[in-house]
């Protein structure tokens, strides 16, 4: 492709719209234009200029404007569809239920829902290649614009042609009476007061403020991509842990995920606000409201070259609270409470009764966590263990079957050695339920209270990439703070020895200011009035209140 | 007196000075539109009735924030009544911006619904539960509610746009929308009506119900009943029983309520089309009548401008940062979350599209109501329908 030569003699690349030197219009399509088109400064845009190849269709697709909102939408209808149910995340259900669970509470609808997968949307493939040409569009789109705007932006010449003056949005023409020098002197005194960077060319002038903000889109993308750049590095192994573990008071526990750490629980802390419910709370029949929940920990580190799992010789690293807001942080690690059970099942204790008598022959405590093969009484009186199932299920085949390993209703076989019954009798106990299997038995275990203890549940989280986040959210609220905050205001001024004067000006938004520095400059200087070709194209169109202004419209109202 | 009932009277007298002011608004757009004289005056002094009542709210905040040790930000009652506050504080700004007396017309009747609205919620003062209990409670929720609250000036410029430019006397889409608009501000009305009239009698009637997850459970019910939930039983019954029972996973408490207000609004809806004989749009276009639409243009999208920044970083990456605090990761598509996003995708869009022509004025008026529209369905849906994380009220 070849340049394009302007009138001025500048050769153009391919594809420029307004001459980089002089400004005039280079396409016939500019030339029509009564206000040209400024948004990237008349700069050849790649995605405007070539569309053979492949790869310029796909640069093409991807760049456009249009494609970037059409994905924008998209992405938000999407999103907005995963809120209609609950995520398969926050429903409290086993995993292997979730699609029953679906079915059964939110009819048809949640299966239907359950079944195209709309109950984990936010995983699924399509919502992830829709966010990532999400985040192509925004690469693609911001070098196809940023670096062209940039290079005009950064080679801009002060005096510029009169056809590319006119078709600004903002115009004045006439003539000043006062000397071209004393003019151009005044304009440039007051706009460096007004901190505009004045520059002069012989009779012409440019004076500039704000262009930095121009550059603001492009810096909050590069903060964009940052941002989702950290999210993807989530997937490399060892940037990214997540583990859970419950730890029972008064235990010590390998921290999954954290190689050579050891958590000892060493009590867990409801407090409730003992204020009187009122109002809501009682319509929603809250009678106490949680006030903290913290479990007081040790933590544990092995020495330096200590075989793995051995807990002999461990180093303490520090005591701490672990409550809600206040993550136990160490070595990149966190430490979180995430949820809690009180009152489980610790301890139970059992007398050996003599069934007629109802004379004791001493009593066991099984650690319901770590329970005893045996416990000798003394007196050539023993019970054996055979049988312990945590949380006892019923029977199969004559087994008794166990739901969790947790201790929620525990079950025994005991074996029961007596001087009296020195063979044993075997007797089945669970909570609230005795069986003899073999025949009666002369003596029984009898229950003698039980001990409790809280649990906490620990996860334990590591994620590297937090720092690359923070630093992409960082770059976007600069970049997004820069853009619209400030705006980049440009004059052009033009005079002539014969004291013919042009004058244009742009602003990428809030005409408002800029018109308010306008005026200051055209009182000041003696400038002739502006207009403002927009507010007049719009009036011509429509003409509706014969009353409606000139320049500075109804500001009051 | 004490310190929470000196906080109340405040509230209530910003109340009626917000209320006092939208009058006077109204009379600076009156008299200018007839003589033009005496504008300044009634303007002015209406901008000043407003400050008073900004800065009576403030102290209503403050002196709050005092008696219950945390910022009243952590509830239903008191996230509304600051929204409402920023609201105002956001149109203090843009007004001494652009000194456009119009916006004040319709800025302030949508603050004084929104603390209409929030008075309908317990103003109990209850306690912090643990996952609240943080400065960043303080620092997420106020700067998301500013954000939000510059971003809803935008609205408040596009509907005055709209009221000017769309023709109300032919039959168009527009027409019907901006009426619809219209109507949704009168259905919140008729919810106002409706829950302080029932509160004022002391209405209760109290049922039990199996839930979607076949428990049972009590709820008490502060209107009567037009529907029943799931599988309901009187335990102690007023005036009316359920018309019609509801299935598990419907709150038909909450779903009487809103039918109630649908139906309070609907017939302070046709009253006033009944009295005035005219569209509800077409009694205020006159007062918007000379307002500059380039203005109200550019209004409406430097208030996305301020917003925008603002509300990304409160309600996205302060809630990020604390959400890695407290729940142990910066995000997990909870619905607010969601909800968040969309805004900010949808704002983001908003900004995007002004870059194709064809986006500014009048389309992009509409874009400000829809977008405003989704600060509400997240401020209101999305905390009382869709549960989740952040069903504090």
């Amino acid at each position: 492709m070849e340049n394009i030569t302007c009138a001025c003699g500048h050769s153009n690349p391919y594809g420029t719209k307004l001459c980089e030197k002089c400004g005039r219009p280079l396409t016939e399509e500019e030339k029509q234009n009564k206000v040209v088109d400024m948004r990237y400064d008349g700069t050849a845009i790649r995605s405007k200029t070539y569309n053979k190849s492949i790869v310029d269709k796909i640069w093409n697709f991807f760049s456009s404007v249009k494609v970037g909102i059409s994905l924008i939408i998209i992405t938000l209808v999407a999103a907005s569809i995963g809120t209609i149910l609950p995520q398969e995340l926050y429903v409290n259900a086993p995993d292997v239920s979730k699609p029953a669970y679906y079915e059964k509470v939110y009819g048809w609808f949640g299966k239907v829902y359950n079944q195209l997968g709309l109950s984990d949307l936010y995983s699924t493939w399509w919502f992830q290649i829709l966010v990532g040409m999400l985040a192509i569009s925004i690469i693609v789109a911001s070098l196809d614009r940023g670096i062209p705007l940039y290079k005009s932006l950064k080679n801009q010449r002060v005096k510029r042609h009169e056809s590319f003056m006119k078709r600004q949005r903002i115009v004045a023409e006439g003539h000043v009476t006062a000397s071209p020098e004393e003019t151009l002197d005044k304009v440039e005194k007051k706009m460096t007061e007004m901190k505009y960077n004045v520059r002069r060319d012989g009779s012409a002038l440019l004076a500039e403020k704000g262009r930095f903000s121009r550059y603001g889109p492009y810096i909050n993308h590069v903060g964009l991509i940052v941002f989702l750049g950290g999210v993807m590095l989530r997937l490399v192994p060892g940037f990214y842990v997540d583990e859970s573990i419950w730890v029972r008071e008064g235990e010590m526990r390998a921290v999954s995920g954290m190689d050579g750490y050891f958590i000892e629980n060493r009590k867990f802390i409801l407090e409730t606000h003992d204020n009187k419910p009122q109002g809501e709370q009682v319509r929603q029949g809250v009678n106490v409201v949680a006030k903290n929940f913290q479990s007081d920990i040790t933590l544990y580190k092995q020495p330096k070259d200590a075989i793995p799992g051995d807990i002999d010789n461990l180093e303490k690293v520090r005591d701490y609270s672990i409550r809600v807001n206040h993550p136990l942080k160490e070595a990149g690690f966190a430490l979180y409470q995430m949820n809690y059970r009180l009152n489980e099942l610790k301890q139970m204790n059992f007398n050996l009764v003599n069934k007629a008598t109802e004379e004791s022959l001493g009593t066991i405590e099984i650690d319901l966590t770590n329970p005893k093969k045996a416990y000798n009484l003394g007196n050539g009186a023993s019970v054996q263990l055979l049988v312990y199932t945590p949380d006892f299920n019923g029977f199969e085949n004559g087994a008794p079957q166990t739901k969790s390993s947790l201790p929620v209703n525990p079950a025994f076989i005991f074996k029961m050695t007596t001087p009296e019954t020195p063979d044993g009798e075997t007797s089945f106990v669970a909570i609230k339920q005795t069986m003899e299997p073999f025949g009666e038995t002369k003596y029984k275990m009898k229950f003698a209270g039980s001990e409790t203890l809280n649990v906490s549940n620990f996860t334990i989280r590591k994620d590297r990439t937090i720092p690359i986040l923070f630093v992409g959210g960082v770059i976007f609220m600069i970049g997004v703070a820069i853009g619209s905050y400030w705006n980049h205001r440009r004059l052009w001024l033009q005079v002539e020895p014969d004291g013919g004067v042009v004058m244009a000006a742009h602003v990428n938004k809030n005409m408002f200011s800029m018109k308010k520095d306008l005026d200051a400059v055209t009182a000041f200087a003696g400038l002739p009035h502006y207009i403002d070709q927009l507010e007049k194209l719009e009036e011509g169109e429509e003409s509706t209140d014969g009353g409606i202004k000139e320049k500075e419209g109804d500001n009051t109202l | 007196m004490s310190l929470i009932d000196l906080s109340g009277n405040l509230l209530f007298v910003a109340f009626i000075a917000y209320l006092v002011a939208t009058l006077l608004f109204g009379g600076a757009i009156k008299q200018s539109n007839a003589t033009g004289n005496n504008t300044h005056i009634w303007g002015k002094l209406a901008i000043v009735v407003t400050i008073i009542g900004f800065l009576s709210q403030l102290s209503y905040f403050i002196t709050r924030w005092i008696h219950t040790g945390h910022a009243p930000v952590s509830n239903m009652f008191e996230f509304t009544t600051a929204f409402g506050m920023f609201i105002v504080a956001a149109f203090i700004l843009i007004y001494f911006i652009y000194r456009m007396t119009a916006l004040g017309l319709v800025a302030l009747p949508v603050a004084l619904l929104i603390i209409a609205y929030a008075a309908m919620f317990p103003n109990e003062v209850s306690p912090l539960v643990p996952s609240l209990q943080s400065h960043w409670l303080t620092i997420h929720v106020i700067t998301a509610a500013l954000g939000q609250s510059i971003l809803a000036i935008s609205a408040v410029a596009g509907l005055i746009y709209l009221l000017k430019v769309v023709d109300v006397k032919k039959a168009s889409k527009q027409r019907f929308w901006l009426e619809a608009v219209m109507y949704c501000i009168i259905i919140v009305v008729g919810f106002v009506l409706v829950t302080s009239t029932f509160s004022a009698m002391d209405y209760e009637s109290t049922y039990t119900y199996v839930d979607k997850e076949g428990k049972d459970r009590q709820i008490i019910y502060n209107m009567p009943p037009i529907f029943g939930m799931n599988d309901y039983k009187a335990v102690e019954e007023h005036g009316m029983s359920p018309l019609v029972e509801m299935p598990g996973i419907i709150n038909a408490k909450k779903l009487t309520t809103v039918v109630w207000s649908l139906l309070v609004g609907s017939i302070l809806y046709l009253l006033i089309r009944l009295i005035a004989r005219r569209r509800i749009s077409a009694i205020f276009q006159p007062l918007v009548k000379r307002v500059n639409l380039q203005l109200l243009d550019e209004i409406g999208y430097r208030s996305v401008l301020i917003g925008f920044p603002v509300f990304t970083l409160g309600a996205l990456i302060f809630a990020m940062i604390w959400a890695q605090i407290a729940w142990s990761r910066f995000w997990g598509w909870d619905p607010k979350e969601v909800w968040a996003l969309i805004t900010w995708l949808f704002y983001a869009a908003f900004l995007h599209l002004r870059l194709s022509k064809g986006w500014e004025g009048e389309r992009s008026a509409w874009l400000a109501l829809i977008g405003f529209g989704i600060i509400l369905f997240n401020l209101i849906a999305v905390n009382l329908i869709l549960a989740g994380l952040h069903s504090y009220a």
